[in-house]
């Protein structure tokens, strides 16, 4: 009964591993074709790719921006439907709806509404008074308008999560505290949110995964030739960049290894981390 | 007392409102820029609503790009990728939670590593066995590498092993083979999970961009993500055109939604609790 999924993942991902880590020490030409064993060369390359750094520097941004906003909103919204609330059902479809549709078109609508000579966004900063802005080749503002989207489409997907791990906590611990008196935000801290605590790891380790392989909104949002381009790509678009738009496939396969790595790193920290403050009961 | 309630649900409605116009104005200025002119979408400042409602951006798209076969890829790509991965991870999730054979630890352990690793990671390698069948732009390249799934077989075998040991045993004295067991007891009772996998992996398949883009550059064998990419990169300046083809990508899996709202929202909540 294995059979499928074995044979399967023994040819798509297995021997893969195996062989991007080979690769890695390899230098692959145009055409895939292997040029020798060249030992540590592409990594000593990364290591001295400013733009390599560049790209690693944006995704811890991007992951330091993105995925406590996301938390916070998702949570917010949660504890808010969770009450006797008029129209519930309604309210979770609709913020569910920017999870399920394709980040792709969602993107390209974001770059319309940001566009410097002609959104809306900019539009709305006009008749208020404000300046208007090139948000997407702006420095300043590049990688957060690209936050917003990705914010935005997480948020709906990770409330849903949290607001079945709030459903799934017993009724008996809020009488007994209405009991005493407690308002609805001491309800909050003492009760939902120590014992949300095990949903909210799954929902940082998931969100730190998926932040930190952040490619599409990139690629749809900004121009591979454009300046901005530098400031706002994450190791995944560096990635994609080297083997496919340059066709340097040992040097991918390194950077291919690196994201692994710290991928890795990351979640098993979290994993360390976790006992100084989940709560399993 | 009675004052101040009333204040934090006006409170309350007000923040979920306004996330909700935040939820869904991209969508209707998706859907008001579809219907302008060129010039009308470029009016400085902004026209929210158009003159008349025209459908040339609509016509752009369906004359420079074989949109019905876009769908057509997309959708055959998708559905072909749940029903694999849900019979295949269900069949694994289950052996790994009740049958004993050789290996079974190391197998599992190995599956487990899998998940560990970003689905980028395996990109390169995957690409060129693909290349060297020979399947590059061609309809099996958008779906073979992720028929196998380390995720749904974890993720059902969790499922199976929720399930009480008696109710197998009770079916086993009855006379029931491995077989029977396993579809006309087992299966039935994991539907949740076989649905959360389903909806989960269409999710998936629908909006993935680097795989398609990478194995299928014709625009005959294209899925909808990486249509829309290209068509970005060629008609920049079309804007009503870029917008409607962005709605006509999105609308299947709103559609779709819209139907299945009850499972996406339990489906989704599922993967939380078990995982």
């Amino acid at each position: 009964m294995i059979a499928p999924v074995t044979v399967g993942l023994i040819i798509f991902y297995f021997y893969p591993f195996f062989r991007v880590i080979r690769d890695s020490l390899h230098d692959i030409g145009s055409f895939d074709r292997d040029l020798g064993f060249v030992g540590l060369e592409n990594y000593i390359t990364m290591m001295h790719d400013t733009e390599m750094w560049q790209a690693l520097g944006n995704t811890f941004k991007y992951v330091a921006i993105i995925v406590p906003l996301s938390l916070v909103f998702a949570l917010l919204i949660a504890v808010l439907l969770n009450a006797k609330i008029r129209g519930q059902s309604f309210f979770r479809v609709v913020y569910f709806l920017p999870a399920v549709t394709m980040s792709v078109a969602v993107s390209m609508v974001w770059r319309w509404i940001f566009n410097g000579d002609f959104g809306v966004l900019n539009s709305l900063m006009t008749t208020i008074g404000l300046e208007p802005r090139q948000w997407l080749s702006d420095k300043s503002t590049a990688m957060l308008c690209i936050s917003i989207v990705s914010v935005w489409t997480n948020v709906g997907y990770y409330m849903i999560i949290l607001l079945a791990g709030i459903q799934g906590i017993s009724r008996g611990y809020y009488e007994a505290a209405e009991i005493d008196g407690a308002t609805p935000f001491q309800k909050f801290y003492k009760i939902t949110l120590p014992l949300l605590t095990p949903t909210i790891f799954y929902v940082i380790i998931m969100l730190v995964i998926s932040t930190f392989q952040i490619f599409s909104e990139i690629y749809m949002m900004v121009d591979q030739r454009s300046k901005a381009m530098k400031w706002t790509q994450s190791v995944v678009m560096h990635f994609y960049r080297s083997a496919f738009s340059y066709s340097k496939k040992g040097y991918a396969s390194a950077v291919a290894v690196l994201l692994f790595v710290i991928i890795m790193a990351l979640t098993i920290f979290q994993m360390k981390m976790q006992k100084k403050w989940v709560n399993y009961d | 007392m009675n004052k101040k309630n009333t204040l934090s649900k006006v409170i309350v409605y007000a923040i979920l409102i306004g996330g909700v116009l935040v939820c869904i104005f991209p969508f209707l200025w998706m859907i008001l820029t579809s219907v302008k002119t060129n010039a009308e979408a470029l009016a400085v400042p902004v026209k929210i609503f158009p003159a008349k409602i025209r459908l040339e951006g609509y016509q752009n798209v369906l004359t420079k790009l074989p949109f019905l076969k876009i769908y057509l890829n997309t959708i055959i790509s998708a559905l072909v990728t749940v029903a694999a991965q849900v019979t295949f991870c269900a069949m694994a999730g289950y052996a790994y939670a009740r049958i004993n054979f050789p290996f079974k630890n190391f197998l599992f352990t190995a599956t487990l590593a899998v998940l560990m690793v970003p689905g980028t990671f395996f990109i390169l390698p995957q690409y060129r066995i693909i290349n060297s069948l020979g399947m590059l732009n061609t309809i099996p390249a958008l779906f073979l590498p992720n028929l196998f799934s380390a995720m749904g077989t974890f993720l059902l075998r969790q499922f199976f092993l929720s399930l009480p040991q008696e109710l197998e045993d009770a079916a086993y004295i009855d006379g029931c083979n491995r077989g029977t067991v396993f579809f006309k007891i087992m299966l039935p009772l994991v539907k949740p999970g076989l649905v959360s996998l389903g909806i989960l992996t269409f999710r998936f398949a629908w909006n993935d961009l680097m795989w398609p883009m990478v194995v299928n550059t014709s625009t005959e064998k294209m899925t909808l993500s990486a249509a829309l990419s290209y068509m970005q990169g060629q008609y920049i300046t079309d804007f009503p055109g870029i917008m409607a083809g962005a709605l006509m990508a999105v609308i299947p899996m709103i559609v779709i939604f819209a139907i299945f709202q009850k499972q996406f929202i339990e489906g989704v909540a599922h993967t939380g609790i078990k995982g």
